[in-house]
């Protein structure tokens, strides 16, 4: 059944539930660190391993984030709430129960305007609360799932990372726009952790997961359908094609007058999902408030505090931006399709250059190089500061742009900064127009046919005159000045 | 008394007295325990792990500290058992389960670290209930332990180890750990003195939970002054446990010191007594709040109404969180594993595990509490059983506003014979009866000995309940009936105890 079919005859009901990865520099309930990477259970102590007789003790910072970001999402903020156990057993959680919230989480009750085509839908939000991260397994054999692998590989460096998890309410009256709400909304995630600083955002990494709830109603019905949970989707664009194509064949389904079977289905790459563990057989998790931690009680003149100082809405400042700069929606938009390019940009023009300058080296000489490198942009060993730097440098005539790319190349490559590389590297512009004049003579002696050219009156064939001289000087000339001196001499 | 015997039988607070004089050595004193246990632990079965080695060479350290002039605490240099279910680096640690054997933690609970910084010198680890769950220590996974009173009988749980280990004289002071009463119901049981503080008080990080929201380490010495010196070393603020509370540790010692009662006002409390009570115990129970009256206390009869609802609601929320508290014991980690044949799937290695590791008093408790949060049930036991919580917290409230202390016997019976109650979990359960109010609310209660039951000729135990963070009033009761009893009995309860084969006690 065609797309347009399935929006004609059914309505789409999505829910939400996105885990957030915190950025704290420690775990959730200990002083382990969270960074990303390392030797297996290298980040890890008696707390996070869940060693018998541990306990652990709630990161302030963590629930600092949760406040924000629940007040990001015009949350209410609970004044009193716990932690609860949710108790089940797998080899990834150490304790073999989740230190989670129940049912006094956190932060309740927000809601977030989407826009798409020009048109605005509500998400509401039903609530943010704070848990812990498992540890990650590495099945052996097999397909790589644990069912059919020879033995699995647990390490715990990711246990206790502190895990928000966002849960939005049904999701009524999206119509064939649901997909892109549904990517809208997690773009918004995105965009608004990393405003709050509170999330490295990338969902590349697993920063932000999504889980994708799709029901359809026939319309014309208030009856819910059955819903299907499409687990760990982690890019932007999944989470549109997972809501597409979960409509598609739940539509089909129906269609043909069949039942949708609850259950949690998987993401595959090839943008399709398959049946995973059905939910006939739900696990009971028998929550319980956590007695090993005490209430979480903020303070409200704390979470006035924390309001007051909330970044700016990521699509106000988008919008700001955007006008400030005076970049067609084009050129715009080049910013936004690259993760983190925004902030590069706005930090590297905060720091004194233009918006074009700025633009420029970000998404071309820095996009090429983080591209070769295969890192993220913002994961370049180069700060908006020192581009700003190199720019100022070259408008400055110091360096040209040839030499500019070289100190960049020497930044990056840990030379240190961009005056420490142009003065280690040797690459300032020659301003020496004694030297000069001599090689634009020499040039000119050499190449008499060229000068000859130049002379009639044809001066685009300075050009070749130029090039030997910048080649004499090793590019360390301001070719502008080079042409001026060709053209007046053969003037 | 030869001067081996004066070494064993000394009290702590006399041992830190001299090891600080460099009358004696912490290392001869150590060194007369270690051959105490060594005499009379095949008969005991105390300990579970005797570290001799560590033992003598922290002796040495304190013995070199003092002589290079350092003034250390009031019990540097003084062995101490401590009950193992505090993670201690270095020294097995296995909660008298089989399902933790072999494990070895890596790292030291709060309460062994303050120990260690005070100059204690622990001698090994004691015997307990599995996951100090029982009221006998027969459910440890490694045989039971017997009481130094009479071999044939329990020395009470779970901290029958620690407690016999005090009474037999194998260390002046224990580490025990309460949860409804395996500090106090040993400590009756066996004549010596056992305190569980104020909830918070003391550390619970390192220490193996059972239930979390009643767990508190504590003292078991042999006398009340003891007692105090070793609460004033491990009670304190611990950022470690998130519930730890932190507030100043109530004057325990000067309180010990003191035992002046004149003027305080003593609650009897009136719902424990009567069916199921031993003859001897309400006889001495009687004798102990008429020594207080006549030291200069006001008594009065104190009703606590839904005191009698305790062991019920304690029977809901304790095994709830020992559900989930065991939980890790699943073979993955640490500990025992059972069938990791290579084609097990891990599902069947964690079920095929904790079926073997886990005694039959754990899994009834894993089995109680897993119902006791499932969906369906929730609300009419855990929820119902938190509310009855609240009740009887309110009942402490207001039976203070009526005294400063409250008092009962610590256990309804003395010692019973080995085997007696294994097959009766109800009769077990009972053991407790007097003591799990103190656990529910989180307030300081203690026992201290109050004579011999006439009927069988062993200790009962007089428990003394204080209101929260007011734990030095526990010492105040229990130093004034010291006083007392020892003037009627003309010395310490525990020398009219039998003498045990191979011991080095001279009388």
């Amino acid at each position: 059944m065609p797309y347009d079919e399935v929006v004609a005859r059914f309505e789409p009901v999505l829910g939400l539930e996105v885990h957030v990865e915190l950025s704290t520099k420690s775990k959730m309930w200990c002083g382990c660190p969270t960074d990303f990477g390392g030797e297996p259970n290298s980040h890890v102590c008696p707390v996070c391993l869940g060693l018998p007789g541990s306990l652990p003790v709630v990161n302030r910072l963590a629930v600092e984030s949760a406040i924000r970001i629940g007040l990001s999402l015009n949350c209410d903020i609970a004044t009193w709430c716990r932690f609860a156990r949710k108790n089940y057993f797998y080899p990834d959680m150490p304790k073999d129960y989740q230190v989670s919230q129940y049912d006094e989480p956190l932060c309740f009750d927000g809601n977030v305007a989407v826009e798409v085509g020009g048109l605005t839908y509500q998400v509401p939000i039903e609530r943010v609360h704070m848990e812990e991260d498992a540890g990650k397994l590495t099945h052996v054999g097999g397909a790589g799932r644990i069912s059919g692998a020879d033995y699995s590989l647990i390490d715990y460096n990711r246990a206790g990372v502190p895990l928000m998890e966002i849960v939005t309410k049904t999701i009524h009256g999206t119509g064939a726009a649901a997909p892109e709400v549904a990517s809208g909304y997690m773009a918004f995630l995105r965009d608004m952790v990393r405003a709050l600083g509170v999330s490295h955002g990338r969902m590349e990494r697993g920063n932000l997961r999504c889980d994708v709830n799709v029901s359809l109603t026939p319309r014309g019905s208030s009856e819910l359908g059955t819903r299907s949970e499409t687990k760990n989707v982690n890019s932007l664009r999944a989470v549109a094609d997972a809501v597409r194509y979960e409509m598609m064949r739940q539509g089909a389904i129906l269609a043909a007058g069949g039942r949708v079977k609850q259950e949690t289905r998987h993401w595959n790459e090839g943008g399709y999902t398959t049946p995973g563990r059905s939910k006939e057989e739900a696990q009971d998790y028998r929550y319980f408030p956590e007695p090993d931690l005490v209430p979480v009680a903020p303070d409200p003149a704390w979470v006035d505090e924390l309001r007051a100082t909330l970044p700016e809405h990521p699509a106000l400042r988008r919008a700001r931006l955007a006008a400030d700069w005076g970049f067609t929606e084009r050129e715009f938009g080049d910013i936004l399709a690259i993760e983190g390019a925004l902030e590069l940009i706005a930090d590297t023009v905060a720091a004194g250059t233009t918006p074009a300058a700025a633009r420029k080296w970000w998404l071309t000489e820095l996009a090429r190089r983080a591209n070769e490198a295969g890192v993220a942009l913002d994961e370049l060993p180069i700060t908006p500061a020192q581009v700003a730097e190199v720019q100022a440098l070259l408008a400055d005539g110091a360096v040209n742009d040839k030499l500019a790319r070289q100190v960049i190349e020497g930044v990056l490559a840990g030379e240190g900064s961009p005056a420490e590389v142009v003065a280690s590297r040797g690459l300032a512009v020659v301003s020496d127009t004694e030297a000069l004049d001599a090689a634009v003579i020499a040039a000119i002696a050499a190449d008499p046919e060229a000068a000859a050219k130049v002379r009639d009156g044809k001066v685009a064939a300075a050009g070749a005159l130029i090039g030997a001289v910048m080649k004499n000087m090793r590019g360390q000339a301001d070719a502008a000045k080079v042409r001026e001196l060709i053209l007046a001499k053969l003037g | 008394m030869s001067d081996i015997t004066s070494l064993i039988t000394a009290t702590a607070a006399e041992l830190g007295q001299r090891i600080a004089a460099r009358e004696i050595s912490s290392v001869e004193v150590v060194r007369a325990h270690l051959d105490q246990i060594t005499a009379t632990d095949e008969a005991v079965h105390a300990f579970l792990v005797v570290d001799t080695e560590r033992a003598l060479a922290q002796a040495a350290a304190v013995d070199a500290r003092i002589a290079a002039g350092e003034r250390l605490g009031p019990l540097a240099g003084v062995p101490i058992a401590v009950k193992d279910l505090l993670c201690y680096e270095g020294l097995p640690t296995t909660a008298g389960s089989r399902i933790l054997e072999g494990w070895v933690p890596p790292y030291s609970s709060t309460v062994v670290r303050r120990l260690n910084d005070a100059g204690l010198v622990i001698l090994g680890k004691t015997n307990l209930d599995e996951f100090a769950m029982g009221s006998s220590t027969e459910t440890s996974g490694y045989g039971p332990t017997h009481n130094p009173w009479d071999l044939t009988r329990t020395p009470g749980g779970s901290g029958g180890g620690s407690a016999a280990a005090v009474s037999a004289y194998q260390a002046p002071l224990a580490i025990g750990t309460d949860t409804g009463g395996s500090i106090r119901q040993p400590a009756a049981v066996t004549g010596s003195v056992g305190a569980k503080p104020t909830y918070g008080m003391v550390s619970r990080y390192g220490i193996i939970a059972m239930a979390s929201s009643l767990d508190q380490a504590g003292p078991v010495a042999r006398t009340t002054l003891d007692a105090a010196l070793l609460h004033q070393v491990i009670a304190g603020h611990d950022p470690l446990d998130s519930t730890s509370i932190n507030a100043a540790v109530a004057d325990v010692v000067g309180a010990a010191r003191s035992g002046d009662v004149k003027g305080l006002r003593i609650g009897l409390v009136t719902e424990f007594g009567g069916e199921g009570y031993a003859p001897g115990v309400e006889l001495r129970t009687r004798e102990a709040v008429t020594a207080l009256s006549a030291a200069g206390a006001e008594v009065v009869e104190v009703s606590c109404p839904h005191f009698v609802h305790a062991l019920a609601t304690y029977y809901l929320i304790m095994p709830a969180e020992v559900s989930s508290n065991l939980a890790r014991y699943d073979g993955m980690r640490y500990g025992l594993r059972v069938g990791d044949d290579g084609d097990n799937a891990v599902e069947t290695v964690m079920r095929l595990t904790r079926g073997k590791g886990f005694g039959t008093e754990a899994k009834r408790r894993i089995i109680l509490g897993t119902y006791a949060l499932s969906a369906g049930y929730y609300d009419a036991f855990y929820g119902s059983a938190q509310k009855m919580r609240t009740l009887i917290a309110r009942d402490f409230t207001a039976a203070f506003e009526q005294c400063d202390v409250l008092v009962s016997p610590a256990t309804p019976t003395t010692a019973f014979r080995l085997g007696e109650r294994v097959a009766d979990p109800m009769a077990m359960y009972k053991s407790d009866l007097c003591t799990i109010p103190a656990n529910l609310a989180g307030v300081g209660a203690a026992s201290f000995p109050c004579g011999l039951a006439p009927e069988d000729g062993l200790p009962v135990g007089f428990q003394v309940m204080s209101p929260a963070l007011a734990d030095d009033r526990l010492y105040l009761v229990g130093a004034a009936l010291e006083r007392e009893l020892t003037a009627k009995w003309g010395g310490r309860l525990l020398d009219q105890a039998p003498l045990l084969p191979g011991t080095k006690v001279v009388r």
